[in-house]
């Protein structure tokens, strides 16, 4: 594990990799070192960002000396997204991967996916263990809205875009479930670690 | 009660923003520059992290539907209430249906109006702050819009008469703090950064001031993986021009960040206009 500074007010921890992000997130969330306000988990990496206060040095020799719990994700059950596979970029996936409709769809609930990280808009979680023949480049030109609940994949990633917002994903479906709403605390169904998966539905 | 008359380019309503969100990708957001929104609240006896209106340029005018205290702190603005002058970083008292004016400032960007009792719009995942990033929050405040003023019971009194504010500088100086990924870049890259001058480029706004200036060139080829960004970062896209990361940045980026702005230059760099040049420093 490396920390290396991000400013005078934040440590960016390599970890090497996500499941190791996972467990140093899980430990800082369930035992926050003082002085603590956000910790931000990324592909390979841990941001551990802290008020004014807090003692930079002293934090950046703790984080190391960690105990990380085994499984970040624990035993907690998988969260279900039920997806209606109707979306507008299902044909161009398939021609790009050579599939059949059936055959993306069917690799695509088949898997079981991780979330890495979120980013890009609250509630918008990267998710891995997307089947390696199922990995397309973004379209060219994004579109200009996508509406929430749209079922997508870009690069090695699937998501599911928590709100109506410009993007460049390819749409396989969409699903009715509400991943982000303000009302709730957490406002988000979906945290670094958890584990997703698809289910299929008929159109209603 | 407070009626916007013109909000002026653009205001928003701020406070301290979203902290503890960031892993669910909501940006921290709250006022760009934090050191002036706090001395605004604090000259109007308000607690620090009140919130308060962020005016872009000024060019503001508001009406007042009730007898308060205000303060105007940040890029200094010409400021009048019912047609007479005041200044700013003081704290003034407002009639019951004054006209509260904002010309140009002459130098800066962003100037903050607290209000006695703080405006209590509604609250957002525990801020008022309106983040143009993502959404959240009310939107841009614009003709006709009424914002409701919180009550003064419990506030401590008015205390000072005017806080001595230095002028801000024609070309600041932001110290910077390498890495984390100054690995990246060509070994001259750090010495290109802090001995040439750079130009703020229009296109920046809340999420970012973007430069324009000698490109930093890159040593690493291929993708960083996305990671956490903070408040001041210097990202660097594939331009090699940086960007200064102000409060709506994403929470998560994937292009290297080669340096940070020292926490207390972030308030300096929000108030950097369009065409205004700047340098770094170690």
């Amino acid at each position: 594990m490396r920390v290396l500074r991000a400013g005078d007010a934040a440590l960016l921890v390599e970890t090497g990799d996500l499941v190791t992000a996972h467990r140093l997130n899980a430990a800082l969330r369930d035992d926050p070192p003082p002085g603590v306000v956000d910790v931000v988990p990324g592909e390979q990496t841990v941001l551990v960002i802290v008020d004014p206060s807090a003692d930079l040095d002293r934090l950046a020799a703790r984080l190391p000396q960690l105990r990380l719990p085994e499984d970040a994700a624990g035993d907690a059950e998988p969260v279900e997204i039920p997806v209606v596979y109707d979306g507008e970029d299902l044909d161009e996936v398939a021609a790009l991967t050579g599939l059949s409709r059936d055959e993306v769809v069917h690799r695509h609930t088949t898997a079981s996916y991780t979330v890495a990280y979120l980013g890009f808009s609250p509630g918008f979680g990267y998710l891995t263990g997307l089947d390696p023949a199922l990995h397309v480049a973004r379209r060219e030109s994004p579109r200009t809205s996508v509406p929430a609940g749209s079922v997508a994949i870009a690069g090695p990633y699937a998501a599911v875009y928590p709100s109506s917002s410009p993007g460049g994903w390819r749409l396989l479906g969409r699903s009715r479930l509400r991943l982000w709403d303000v009302t709730r605390d957490p406002p988000s169904l979906l945290r670094p670690g958890t584990r997703v998966r698809f289910v299929p539905r008929e159109p209603s | 009660m407070i009626e916007i008359v013109r909000p002026g380019p653009l205001a928003t309503v701020q406070d301290l923003g979203r902290p503890g969100r960031a892993h669910l990708g909501v940006p921290r957001s709250g006022a760009a520059d934090e050191r002036a929104f706090r001395l605004a609240n604090r000259l109007v006896g308000n607690p620090e992290g009140a919130a308060a209106v962020e005016l872009t340029l000024g060019g503001a005018a508001l009406r007042f539907h009730r007898n308060t205290w205000i303060a105007v702190t940040g890029a200094p603005v010409p400021l009048c209430i019912d047609s007479r002058a005041y200044g700013t970083n003081a704290p003034c008292h407002v009639p019951d249906g004054g006209l509260v004016e904002f010309g140009t400032p002459q130098s800066g960007l962003r100037s903050y109006l607290a209000v006695r009792g703080g405006v209590v719009v509604e609250e957002i995942l525990g801020s008022r702050s309106t983040d143009l990033l993502s959404g959240l929050g009310p939107a841009p405040l614009s003709p006709g819009d009424r914002i409701p003023v919180g009550s003064a019971r419990g506030l401590g009194d008015i205390a000072v008469d005017v806080a001595p504010a230095p002028p801000m500088p024609e070309t600041p100086i932001l110290r910077i703090l390498p890495g984390p990924r100054d690995d990246w870049f060509a070994e001259d890259a750090m010495a290109t950064l802090t001995s040439t001058t750079y130009v703020v480029s229009p296109d920046s706004n809340r999420v970012g001031v973007r430069l324009d200036g000698p490109p930093l060139a890159r040593v690493r080829e291929g993708e960083l993986g996305s990671e956490g960004m903070v408040t001041g970062s210097l990202q660097v896209p594939p331009s090699g021009m940086p960007i200064i990361f102000l409060a709506d940045h994403p929470t998560t980026g994937g292009y290297p960040v080669v340096a940070v702005l020292a926490s207390t230059g972030i308030a300096d760099a929000a108030q950097l206009r369009p065409g205004q040049r700047l340098r770094f420093r170690l």
